[in-house]
């Protein structure tokens, strides 16, 4: 079957950040596809690459970043959210004058359309959130 | 449009205290032009959201309120407004903003795009849908 997954809630604050993650993982796992990966509200908090949590827990950035690289996973956080909460790559950051980007490898940001195509291109689109 | 999705936006939250409701507002006005089936639901504290005449001067939040008035204009007309939760918050209909559209089958002729529904026929609603996004 053919996913898109949709995270709307930040990392270590919610449990639906690592729900998420474990979903697409066992998906990807089991055989299946996944089409996308969207990041919105808190969720493109998942994408900076200069959070630093403790050694001896999990980190759910890299995490993703490593499940991308292995599996070609399309890692999109909202441009909307993200200039919100001042997640960035090199070209908004210029864009928005700002002196420094902080997006992990792995994602990208992108438009609010990519969700509604993500809905309208998988079989199922699954929402970790509150 | 004949393979077009049905989306259902559901909206549960109040309008301020957290983004929700805004940033739900947003991914319905993108999504309009995506030339789909939507309907968007209110329910729980999410009928707060249609209520008139809001004033968030004091919070010092921009009032997103107005926006809903040009759903109609992007061809979102099927809101649909769960008749039990606006019991429970002492609202009713007359409480709410008038959501209107032009009907192009029927002459372009002024209708309402809120409908009050009951919990039971919010859940067949639901069922219908391809794509449930809850906000």
């Amino acid at each position: 079957m053919k996913f898109s997954v949709l995270v709307s809630e930040g990392p270590y604050t919610h449990e639906a950040a690592d729900t998420a993650y474990n979903f697409t993982k066992a998906a990807l796992d089991k055989g299946h596809e996944i089409f996308r990966v969207f990041f919105y509200h808190d969720g493109v908090n998942n994408g900076t690459r200069l959070a630093s949590p403790p050694q001896d827990d999990r980190n759910i950035t890299a995490r993703w970043t490593a499940l991308a690289k292995e599996h070609d996973l399309d890692l999109v956080l909202c441009v909307a959210a993200a200039q919100r909460r001042g997640i960035a790559d090199a070209d908004e950051a210029k864009r928005n004058g700002k002196d420094a980007d902080n997006i992990a490898e792995g994602f990208r940001i992108s438009g609010l359309g990519q969700l509604i195509e993500a809905g309208i291109e998988a079989d199922r689109l699954v929402t970790f959130g509150d | 449009m004949s393979d077009a999705k049905r989306f259902l936006y559901v909206n549960r939250k109040a309008p301020y205290g957290t983004i929700y409701a805004l940033e739900s507002l947003e991914v319905v006005l993108i999504g309009a032009a995506f030339e789909q089936d939507v309907s968007l639901a209110f329910l729980d504290d999410g009928v707060f959201e249609l209520v008139k005449d809001q004033n968030t001067e004091e919070l010092g939040v921009k009032n997103f309120s107005p926006t809903y008035k040009a759903l109609g204009d992007y061809d979102v007309n099927k809101i649909y407004v769960e008749k039990e939760s606006l019991e429970a918050r002492g609202l009713t209909i007359d409480d709410l903003q008038h959501l209107t559209y032009e009907d192009e089958d029927d002459d372009w002729a002024e209708k309402d795009s809120i409908r009050v529904v009951t919990a039971a026929e919010l859940a067949e609603i639901m069922e219908a849908q391809d794509i449930v996004l809850s906000f």
